[in-house]
């Protein structure tokens, strides 16, 4: 049986955390599904575990700057209904699940997870997110991109609480967001697409395309983007066929039992085309 | 095993618990709270639904580790109030109730929706079940039995 703490305060939360390396539990959307065990007995965790969710402190959203802040802690419910959160994040989030359990899972869960279909971490991809990671004794900030190294794998130090995530202000001249998934109450998405896209004067001054569960992780590719920076409509037009055949070649989905690749590589496909018409009415 | 207090149906409980253990199996086993039912023991079916600090969540996935100074209301705390028997009732009476087995947690979810938001469409109505499913019924008769709780419920008064 794992050995189990209720810190009070951040404070014990951190040093809980370097003396004994104990995997913190936020919502347990995750972790109390994946080590369930029979009813009436205890979850199967493999490590000491603490329980997070009742640290005030590591809750809430703000403006700070230029940037949003969203505290590790926040339940995907306050982020659905903030005004302050941008509306493609809030989209993401509300088609997460169902109420109850956007009561209870958190941001950081979803990041910490590092699953390419976790919805709010696409969205994060897109908008230039980075994370804060604060341990009793340091405090670093990442690009979620260093943060999440691979399927189920993070840069997270055993002494390490992710405590906020940082969103530079976005403001586009458009955006896009597609999630096809199964059954919206228990699905993580086969696949998700995240756009951005900001005009002036007819030109192309900034363009994203985060791109969720189409293989071992999110794809953003900074070199496509860049591009297709001062391209005007004709431009965009004419590279439009070998730019939809580069983000083709970045997309290598896993053949799970949720979808087959096959049918996630055409659908992907299909949305960026779908990204692509986007652009192309806002240039004209 | 550790001493954990919180607030059930309004009053203060204290269970001595691994924080690890799920709040259902503490409601059902320990206190006697049956009205809770495990469905599917992975946060799809929503038979365990209660509210915490006034929210809807699966109590099947929520540890009792989190539970502590929290505030927790079942079907128990809700159905001798005015509010909870005007759910039970309109679902009653819209033949929303069949085998019963879903009952509890669209009762939570309905309280939960209707006190945000007390005159629901009937979007905003089949979002709020969303993660409750029920296998007798069909969903129809569950969202004419939210709408008559709101009508009647607003009626009496009960969310002012
Ligand atoms: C029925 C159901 C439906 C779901 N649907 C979706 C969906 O549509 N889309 C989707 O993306 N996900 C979905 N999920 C997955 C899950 O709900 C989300 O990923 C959620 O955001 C996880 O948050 P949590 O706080 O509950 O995570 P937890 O289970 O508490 O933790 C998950 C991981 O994050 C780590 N962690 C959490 N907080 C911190 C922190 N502050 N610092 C360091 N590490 C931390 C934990 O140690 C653990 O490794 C679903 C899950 C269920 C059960
Ligand atoms: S038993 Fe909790 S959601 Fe099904
Ligand atoms: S009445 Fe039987 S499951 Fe809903």
């Amino acid at each position: 049986m794992a050995v189990s703490y209720v810190p009070a305060t951040f404070e014990e939360a951190v040093r809980i955390r370097r003396e004994t390396g104990a995997v913190p539990v936020a919502g347990g959307t995750d972790l109390m599904v994946r080590y369930r065990s029979p009813a009436g007995t205890l979850p199967d965790f493999p490590w000491p575990v603490m329980f997070i969710s009742g640290l005030k402190e590591m809750k809430g959203l703000f403006l700070e700057g230029a940037e949003l802040v969203i505290k590790a802690g926040t339940e995907l419910a306050v982020i659905e209904h903030s005004e302050i959160v941008h509306p493609v994040l809030r989209e993401a989030v509300r088609q997460m699940a169902a109420p109850a359990l956007r009561n209870l899972g958190t941001l950081s869960g979803n990041i910490c997870n590092a699953s390419p279909a976790g919805d709010a971490v696409c969205v994060l991809y897109a908008l230039g997110a980075e994370v804060e990671l604060t341990s009793s004794s340091r405090m670093r900030r990442m690009p979620i991109e260093h943060f999440i190294t691979g399927p189920g794998r993070t840069v997270l130090k055993d002494d390490e609480l992710m405590t906020a995530v940082r969103i530079p202000l976005h403001s586009d001249s458009a955006s896009f967001y597609r999630k096809v998934g199964t059954r919206k109450a228990n699905a993580l998405s086969k696949l998700s697409c995240t756009g951005f896209i900001t005009v002036t004067e007819n030109r192309i001054v900034d363009m994203r395309l985060a791109l969720g569960a189409v293989g071992p992780m999110v794809v953003r590719s900074a070199e496509l983007e860049s591009q297709c920076i001062g391209m005007d409509l004709n431009q965009f037009s004419n590279f439009k066929p070998d730019l939809r055949k580069q983000y083709a070649e970045l997309v290598t989905p896993i053949d799970d039992q949720r979808s087959t690749a096959e049918y996630r590589k055409e659908t992907t496909l299909n949305l960026i085309d779908e990204f692509f018409m986007l652009i192309e009415k806002e240039l004209s | 095993m550790q001493q954990i207090t919180f607030i059930l149906n309004g009053e203060k409980q204290v269970v001595s618990a691994d924080p690890s253990s799920r709040l259902l199996d503490i409601l059902r086993d320990t206190l006697g709270l049956t009205a809770v039912k495990e469905g599917c023991g992975e946060g799809e079916c929503g038979a365990c639904s209660v509210l915490k600090d006034g929210k809807l969540v699966n109590s099947c996935i929520v540890p009792m580790g989190s539970v502590d100074g929290a505030e927790i209301t079942t079907l128990e705390g809700l159905r001798d109030t005015a509010e909870g028997e005007n759910i039970i009732s309109a679902y009653a009476d819209s033949g929303a109730v069949q085998c019963g087995f879903c009952t509890p947690g669209m009762v939570m979810a309905a309280a939960a929706l209707l006190r945000e938001n007390p005159e629901p469409d009937e979007q905003e109505i089949r979002e709020a079940l969303s993660g409750n499913l029920c296998r007798c019924t069909g969903y129809n008769l569950l969202v004419k039995g939210v709408t008559l709780a709101s009508e009647r419920g607003k009626e009496k008064g009960i969310w002012q």
